[in-house]
């Protein structure tokens, strides 16, 4: 089948998952898990595929479908794979199976409606991710909300009903606001140039005045922020993490938050780009306070997964701060950071969730000298910490490095110019590698050496489904530290083209 | 291919000993764990040949392109040059020489093959390091033998404290790092490379960058500082102690310490136009070698007294790059190797000797009981002293001669603390080896019932060492290096001194000796009483100069707490979610008010049913 | 004259609704204000000399006399539950 069709199969495949699954008596477990697993593989087989085909040397979208779905209101369904998602949509279909096979002995009960809303959430970031047309991004935006906040709310901790509530409220009032932008963008679009078209190749093509960009930038701009989530939109994920199932820990941390920083590269910076330039020393500062707000919250927590949430908003800062420098490294940095991110916090919440089924307790003080009694689960923790440290040969590094390089070169030459403010958040920036190893490796510390001691004992080390999980976390970690030129060639002409729709100035009057 | 192979060798090890290490037993880690340094040492001097017959052109071996964006690119390449040479061939050949006594020393733990594993770790990432042709490679290199120094401090992690001095030395590194960074991505906007060579041609040449050279220099030397534990961050050295002594002898003595030092050294084309920098580097230096001899003087633990005697020794490596005598300050690198080496063995041996005791005030008397350690360890020290001929006294006085006379920064006010920390030197020293071995033994009986000579495997490597400080002086590395690290200029008036100075390092040299033996024979009597009537300054310097503390106090304790209320009580949770919760207590009341319309009162509906056609029908008819 | 008379009989019927507190006055009320419109009706329907008035008339009788055969059981029913006419005593659909 051609490429494109293939796409689609991909998309909707958690769909047909979910058919699949109605039909399995609920009684039968063991099939339950086994369909959502291989529908997962299947997923990831074919996406692999895709990235295979993918053409790095052409710019624009492949494997696009375009098919008219309101051509009255100019709504098409058209989804395509561009240098901006294809990182992001193998990340996801990476994790699918992941996130399939660390549930196994997490989730015992109502088995059957959690994988289907697993699946509902595959489907629903998938095509945030693909999604060309904004009507069609907006439906997938929102379709992510309900099953998310089921996961939490119905397989979570204690305070799942706070957390789930407040993690859907805070987000979808930043999508009512973009609803509003949405329709008022479309509309600005019709009036200036008399198209009426959601597709994101004719919206980038609007020209706006500057004060109606920065009030639509801020609409979008919030709903993103939240999600990513910036300082001081953040307070939601802390919650979430922590009461969230560790499935659903890794599904936030390793995709969910991603769509707020790829609605930023795709949609808030590219369409308004002279709000984004002026608006740039806020969003620069958002970042840098982001990258030591939550390095040094995580420093003082207690509970384990707090302590990952908290350096989730850290390392988001710095994809922030890579997209903000409109510097071409600074841009590759961020989208290495994005998929480094998602693979280590997705390993780190995995392998929170592997300890919290023996021992039952995200106190951090109740644990002690892992590295004795759990050899094997210690090495692949010192090894994802590491990751997310900036160790390089690590995933982490690439993206720190090219991010802090890229705001770097971005600041000097302003700083030479006159304007040190983004020299000064970019030195701090530099600070923020100090404070991740002091607080991962306070973490460590206290998880993994000392005396001995954990609740429960006898604690079992891990079993072979659980290294086979971390393993492949941990060679993609690696493949992407040591040899990102392969990934990084797929996206450098999506990321010149995100530098040059930001960075060039508007003609009025003209066309782009 | 063969500076690839050096580099990979090790790494190979790594994966061999970790993986199969247990299951295969003592004899495979053995043979593997230095066997494949062995080879690459041998691999090593097959290049030093080819590039000795090549007249010193550098081997270049590019291996891939790490990444590309925008027309510049990041390779990963390997540069093997005379410098290279000299580091590369002290890195395998010392650390082979380490790992062949770890077999003896480690023999009885249980986590052979982990502790052999992770040196080979460090082998790979420390020849990253010096292998490295551009600043990209040699900062993994950095920053992955900052990893296995973590890894080898806490090694005995059922300790707590073993495993806190590991993080120490891993966050004082990484803040070196973050000057380190600043450096490197400055440099690169400068000259579009990361890539040292052309980073010094670009210095070198008529036509400079349009960045101060000084800058740069401070951001570098401020990774340096870290690395190297010079003053402020010095912290983590004696702390790194922790680890067990074959560490603190490759790590913290004779390699990863010094990364700093050929950092600057590798980087000459800057600094030799970095006035200002090169000012630093030297204060720096000198600052630190006083300052960690003064505190070696009273040490009470052997391991410590050595670590404080690497910090001064490193200072003075850093008061040689600091006036321009790059090629010396390698040269002291490589003797300071050797002697360094072989007396952390060799206190690793006395260590093996008295079942674990570290402490010099429990020891004495083991000059005849364990004479081997006893002899190479009295060698190295005179070679540590700068007494002639051995190894140390050559490459001293050349930095202590340029750092009176160089044309870049030498004077006399260089050369007299340094010199005076020269003195502190083979004082605190001389004073070890009469602690340790001669005099009255000290030792609890239960100790000196079992003393016994070290295994072979140990006593060798001491010997092998011992020969090396003995006789290293003669390599005369600044000439081999001359070609491209030249001496720095001295100015005519300054030639006739030299001689004069000579005689004052042979002086000094043997000063310290006769102070040891007059202050510490004797069962010490003298220097107790000294200790009683300066017992103030004896608290400073025994307490570090407090800098702990004070960093404690300065930075760890308001970081956590600014964190802790600032952030996390004020800002996440009465701000940030009390808004948050404002926002919704706000929603729930008006609701709230807005619900008592709904009483499902009969009377009150229809009064309102009514209220409301009579408004809209008077709102209908306003207009009539 | 007549007009007045019914206006009348529709405000007192409105009042009586809203002030009266027995649920069967209540009732009696509302049977009130439609005889009040009733009137009304008739009386355009003679002043106009037009019949859709009158018709009108016949079409409220029937809507009347089906709402109040199905007002009064109602009424019996919550009774029968309460054992009391007060209107203010049926709050049960409270927010």
């Amino acid at each position: 089948m051609s490429d494109a069709a293939l796409l689609n199969v991909v998309l909707f495949l958690p769909l047909a998952g979910i058919a699949l699954l109605v039909l399995v008596p609920a009684r039968s477990e063991g099939t339950i898990r086994g369909v959502a697993f291989w529908v997962m593989v299947v997923q990831l087989a074919a996406t692999a595929l895709l990235y295979v085909h993918y053409d790095a040397t052409v710019s624009g979208l492949q494997f696009e479908t375009r098919i008219p779905w309101i051509p009255a209101w100019g709504v098409y369904y058209q989804i395509g794979l561009d240098g901006y998602n294809i990182l992001l949509v193998l990340l996801t279909a990476f994790l699918g199976p992941l996130v399939v096979a660390g549930a196994f002995s997490a989730i015992t009960k109502d088995i059957k409606l959690f994988y289907a809303m697993v699946f509902l959430i595959q489907f629903a970031m998938l095509g945030t991710f693909v999604a060309q047309d904004l009507f069609v991004f907006y439906l997938f935006w929102e379709a992510m909300l309900i099953p998310m906040f089921l996961i939490i709310g119905i397989w979570g901790g204690e305070r799942r009903i706070y957390a789930t509530i407040k993690f859907f409220l805070y987000t979808a009032f930043g999508s009512i606001l973009m609803l509003a932008a949405v329709i008022y963008l479309v509309y600005s679009l019709r009036t200036t140039s008399g198209v009426t078209s959601f597709a994101f190749a004719d919206l980038y093509r609007t020209q706006l005045p500057l004060s109606v960009q920065l009030v639509l930038l801020s609409a979008f701009g919030l709903s993103f922020a939240i999600k990513v989530p910036i300082v001081p939109f953040h307070t939601w994920l802390p919650d979430a993490h922590v009461e969230a199932p560790t499935a659903g820990s890794v599904i936030l941390a390793g995709v969910l938050l991603k769509m707020g920083t790829y609605g930023f590269m795709k949609l808030g910076f590219p369409l308004f780009p002279d709000a984004t330039r002026y608006l740039a020393p806020l969003f620069m500062t958002l970042a840098v306070v982001s990258i030591i707000y939550g390095a040094c919250l995580a420093l003082v927590q207690n509970d384990i997964k707090k302590i990952i949430a908290y350096s989730s908003i850290s390392h988001l800062g710095y994809v922030m701060l890579g997209l903000i420098s409109l510097d071409l490294i600074g841009i590759q940095g961020a989208i290495i950071q994005m998929v480094s991110h998602g693979l280590t916090a997705a390993g780190l919440f995995l392998m929170v969730g592997m300890i919290y089924e023996r021992c039952h307790t995200r106190e951090l003080s109740a644990y002690g000298g892992l590295a004795k009694l759990l050899p094997v689960y210690s090495v692949f923790f010192m090894i994802l910490t590491l990751a997310s440290i900036g160790l390089p040969t690590t995933s982490g590094f690439t993206g720190e490095f090219l991010v802090l390089l890229g705001a770097f070169k971005a600041s000097w030459p302003l700083h030479v110019a006159g304007d040190s403010l983004p020299l000064v958040l970019a030195g701090s920036a530099v600070l923020g590698v100090v404070l991740g190893a002091l607080y991962m490796l306070r973490f460590a510390q206290s998880f993994l050496f000392g005396k001995a001691k954990a609740p429960h004992e006898p604690v079992t080390d891990l079993n072979l489904r659980e290294k086979l999980i971390l393993a492949a976390i941990v060679v993609a970690v690696f493949a992407l530290g040591l040899f990102p030129n392969e990934p990084l060639s797929k996206t450098e002409l999506a990321a010149k083209e995100f530098q040059q729709r930001v960075t060039s100035v508007a003609i009025p009057g003209g066309a782009r | 291919m063969v500076l690839t192979l050096i580099v990979l060798l090790p790494l190979a090890g790594f994966f061999a000993n970790g993986l199969l290490g247990d299951r295969l037993g003592k004899p495979f880690v053995t043979v593997v764990g230095c066997g494949l340094p062995i080879i690459a040492f041998v691999l090593a001097i097959k290049s030093f040949l080819v590039l000795l017959a090549g007249g010193g052109t550098p081997i270049v071996e590019t291996v891939f392109t790490w990444a590309r964006i925008g027309g510049q690119s990041f390779d990963i390449a390997f540069w093997f040059d005379r410098l290279s040479a000299v580091m590369v061939l002290i890195v395998t050949g010392v650390g082979s020489l380490i790992h062949i006594y770890s077999t003896g020393y480690m023999k009885q733990d249980k986590s052979y093959a982990r502790f052999f594993a992770y040196l080979n770790l460090f082998l790979f990432f420390m020849l990253l390091l010096v292998l490295g042709r551009s600043l990209l490679v040699l900062f993994v290199g950095w920053e992955g033998v900052g990893l296995a120094s973590y890894l080898l401090i806490g090694f005995w992690f059922e300790e707590a404290d073993n495993a806190r001095a590991g993080k120490k030395a891993f966050i004082t590194n990484r803040i070196g790092d973050a000057g380190f960074l600043l450096g490197m991505f400055l440099l690169f906007w400068a000259t579009g490379t990361l890539d040292m060579d052309r980073i010094n041609a670009a210095f070198m040449s008529p036509k400079a960058p349009v960045v101060s050279a000084s800058l740069v220099g401070i951001l570098l030397f401020i990774g340096a500082t870290g690395k190297s534990a010079q003053i402020p961050l010095h912290v983590w050295l004696p702390d790194a102690m922790a680890g067990p002594t074959p560490v603190s002898a490759l790590i913290h003595a004779a390699t990863m310490v010094t990364a700093g030092v050929y950092l600057v050294a590798r980087m000459s084309g800057i600094y030799m136009h970095a006035e200002g920098a090169s000012q630093v580097v030297a204060v720096i230096g000198v600052a630190t070698a006083l300052f960690a001899a003064t505190i070696a003087v009273v040490q009470t633990d052997i391991k410590k007294v050595l670590a404080y005697s690497t910090i001064s020794q490193l200072g003075l490596m850093f008061v040689a790059l600091g006036v321009g005598a790059y090629s010396v300050a390698i040269f002291h690198v490589t003797t300071h190797a050797f002697f360094k080496a072989c007396l952390f063995l060799g206190a690793g041996s006395v260590i093996h000797a008295l079942s674990g005791e570290q402490d010099v005030r429990k020891m004495g008397g083991l000059a005849r009981k364990i004479p081997v350690t006893f002899v190479t360890f009295v060698v190295a020290t005179a070679a540590i002293a700068g007494i002639p001929p051995l190894a140390g006294f050559f490459s001293k006085d050349e930095i202590l001669w340029f750092a009176f006379a160089s044309e870049r920064g030498g004077s006399l006010l260089l050369w007299a603390v340094a010199s005076f920390a020269a003195l502190l030197t083979s004082f605190y020293m001389f004073r070890l080896v009469w602690l340790t071995f001669l005099g009255k033994s000290r030792m609890t009986p239960e100790v000196e019932h079992h003393v016994h000579e070290s295994p072979k495997s140990m006593t060798g490597v001491l010997a092998v060492l011992a020969a090396l400080s003995a006789v290293g002086g003669f390599l005369s590395l600044p000439h081999f290096l001359e070609p491209m690290l030249p001496l720095p200029a001295v100015p005519e008036h300054l030639h006739p001194l030299e001689t004069p100075l000579l005689i004052g390092s042979i002086v000094i040299a043997f000063a310290g000796l006769a102070g040891a033996a007059w202050f510490f024979g004797n069962g010490a009597v003298r220097a107790e009483r000294m200790r009683q009537r300066f017992a103030g300054l004896h608290r400073v310097l025994a307490g570090k100069y407090f800098v702990d503390e004070l960093y404690e106090r300065l930075l760890g304790m308001p970081l956590c707490w600014i964190s802790e209320h600032v952030f996390l009580r004020t800002g996440d949770r009465m701000l940030f979610d009390g808004t948050l919760h404002g926002l919704a207590g706000l929603a729930r009341r008006t609701a709230g008010a807005f619900s008592r319309v709904q009483s499902g009162n009969l009377h009150l509906y229809a009064l309102l049913v009514v209220a409301g056609i009579v408004a809209g029908l008077a709102w209908s008819f306003r207009f009539v | 004259m007549l007009l007045l008379v019914a206006m009348a009989l529709f405000a007192l019927g409105l009042i009586g609704v809203i002030v009266r507190r027995n649920l069967l006055v209540m009732l009696m009320c509302m049977e009130l204000m439609l005889n009040g419109v009733n009137l009304s009706l008739v009386t355009f329907a003679q002043q106009t000399g037009t019949t859709a008035g009158a018709v009108l008339v016949f079409l409220i009788f029937v809507v009347a006399a089906a709402e109040i055969a199905i007002a009064i059981p109602i009424v019996l029913v919550l009774v029968r539950q309460r054992r009391t006419l007060d209107a203010d005593a049926y709050t049960d659909l409270h927010g």
